[in-house]
């Protein structure tokens, strides 16, 4: 059997836990899910559709919001019991954060962020992430049951068509009130507002060359087509932008349908946060700069002059 | 308040990546390399700094590596770190539950009784992203990962982290573990006199050893080369037209 964590953030199901159903299922056809909190009881049975057979809920009227050491205390509980092959998660801030807790209550290794993973007996073989995946490290994990998070986007969410419910068992996990010492007890906007950086369907980011005062028609086009604006290091670094919009191995990862890269030049460090986007538009004066090797099209000149040309076209368009 | 950081020695990420011929760790032989630190870990020092400088107090960096590695404490004393604790290894890699381990015992042992551990969320190299929570874990202390924002008062460290478009607030009383992430402030740069001061500070050494790895590397590779070539659609202003025409074609505008 496997077992996977799967987030969920006050009821909303985290999509890109799923991902690491499916790594399950490559692994073993037995997969189950560990859920934490009361609102996870009414998400749970849709697991099924992915493939999960049994979501194992902690519910406990002390957890009312995120709170790590109670998750991981809650998975370890569950995988002491059952004794998985190997116990998932995404590789999100959270799910790496859960499975250090749960291995580190277990006391056994954990590999994060892996892209492909091969159980055998008392040695699994894993393929991680190192330097944000650009070095990818062949490791051998000793023990007899894995954990590991999978790097988020190197498995896709497939859901298996007339799938029944997963089928639902609560449990109350034994907590200290160390264990719910850290929880979330407030959240505060982060200025950005509207669409997440992470689930952005289209991203508009900017680098030095956009400059401190050019991110205006960078705002104007993230607001038509219904995206955000993301931008490079060196902009949070200078403070030009909040570092809740820095993409990149220290920011977000994303992985929109379409993400433009405006004066950014394209540093190992900014290319491991947005590789993932399906249709990349680069702008950039310099056409042999290292990000127009990633893009699918590249429009050579000075975001200055080409911003509010395309805010122009894009709002002409929509009518 | 007395602070521990806990930093560790890597090589400077290079614009283009090459391996040793037997493929077990990155090529640094070139002079164009260099060594630092991750970025969290310049932060999680310009933290400790911080707080030292408001409330009073010490910071101590630890780190688990070769003995170069007291290069990259020394930079860090020019900043504000007052000493250094060097656990002494052969060069070969640590394993993150026996790094922690290793810390977790130095912390303990040692003379200054630490309000509070800040360190990275994950190494810049290995990219583990547990030796914090393992820290937290062996000191019986509270860990607040992926920090973004960070103050203390009244021994209570709130602490920020960004999930979407918000900031998750977390409140934990110290002693505690706080594993930063790069933008938690902007570390700043070594001053002359920080520089001159840095050399006269004490880094004490201490011989840990090692346990065979659990998560053993075998060897590392570079990604296929995704990289192509884009399709150059204009120079200029000119070029608008035919992103929306890219646009409607991938579905993002009707």
């Amino acid at each position: 059997m496997i077992l996977v964590y799967v987030d969920h953030d006050r009821g909303t199901l985290d999509e890109l836990s799923l991902q690491a159903i499916t790594a399950a299922r490559g692994l073993d056809s037995d997969v189950q899910a560990v859920m934490v909190g009361a609102d996870a009881v009414a998400l749970a049975p849709r697991l099924g559709e992915f493939g999960v057979g049994t979501v194992h809920v902690a519910v406990d009227p002390r957890i009312t919001d995120y709170t790590p050491m109670a998750c991981g205390r809650a998975l370890a509980s569950v995988a002491q019991q059952f004794h998985p092959a190997a116990v998932l998660a995404v590789g999100s801030p959270r799910g790496n954060e859960v499975l250090a807790h749960a291995a580190a209550i277990l006391d056994e290794p954990f590999a994060a962020e892996c892209t492909e993973i091969s159980l055998g007996g008392d040695v699994a073989t894993v393929t991680r992430n190192r330097w944000a995946g650009n070095v990818l490290e062949t490791a051998r994990v000793h023990a007899s049951m894995l954990i590991a998070s999978v790097t988020a986007h190197a498995f896709a969410a497939e859901s298996i068509p007339g799938a029944a419910p997963a089928a639902v068992v609560e449990f109350s996990p034994e907590l200290t009130e160390a264990d719910l010492a850290v929880r979330v007890i407030d959240r505060v906007g982060s200025g950005g507002g509207g669409v997440s950086l992470a689930e952005a369907k289209v991203v508009v980011s900017g680098g030095r060359g956009v400059g401190e005062g050019g991110f205006g028609p960078l705002e104007e086009l993230a607001e038509l087509l219904g995206g955000t604006v993301g931008c490079s290091r060196v902009v949070t670094s200078a403070g030009w932008r909040p570092h809740a919009e820095q993409v990149g191995q220290t920011g977000t990862k994303v992985a929109p349908e379409l993400y433009f890269a405006i004066g950014i030049s394209g540093a190992t460090q900014h290319i491991a946060g947005c590789k993932n986007a399906k249709t990349m538009i680069a702008i950039n004066t310099d056409p042999e700069a290292t990000i127009m090797s990633y893009a699918d099209y590249a429009i050579v000149g000075d975001a200055g002059q080409i911003m509010p040309a395309i805010v122009d076209a894009v709002r002409a368009a929509k009518g | 308040m007395d602070i521990a950081v806990c930093i560790k020695r890597v090589p400077l990420s290079p614009g283009r990546w090459t391996l040793t011929a037997d493929g077990t760790e990155i090529d640094t032989s070139s002079s164009a390399m260099g060594w630092t630190l991750s970025p969290h870990e310049e932060c999680a020092t310009e933290a400790a700094v911080q707080l030292k400088e408001t409330d009073g107090g010490t910071v101590t960096a630890f780190t688990l590596g070769t003995p170069e590695s007291s290069e990259q404490i020394r930079e860090l004393m020019a900043v504000g770190v007052d000493r250094g604790v060097l656990l002494e290894t052969d060069g070969a890699e640590w394993d993150a539950q026996a790094t922690a381990a290793a810390l977790a015992e130095a912390i303990r042992a040692d003379e200054t009784d630490f309000s509070a551990v800040i360190l990275g969320t994950e190494s810049a190299d290995v990219s583990g992203y547990q030796v914090g929570v393992r820290l937290a874990h062996a000191l019986g202390w509270p860990i607040v990962t992926n920090v973004k924002g960070l103050s203390v008062s009244n021994g209570v460290a709130r602490c920020e982290r960004v999930v979407g478009s918000e900031r998750e607030v977390y409140e934990v009383s110290l002693p505690a573990v706080i594993a930063v992430k790069d933008g938690v402030n902007i570390p700043r740069y070594p001053s002359v006199p920080g520089r001159i001061k840095a050399r006269k500070k004490p880094i004490d050494t201490a011989n840990p050893t090692r346990s065979d790895p659990r998560v053993e590397k075998v060897s590392l590779a570079l990604p296929p080369q995704e990289a192509g070539t884009a399709e150059i659609i204009g120079n200029g202003p000119d070029a608008a037209p035919r992103v929306v025409e890219i646009l409607k074609e991938i579905g993002v505008l009707a």
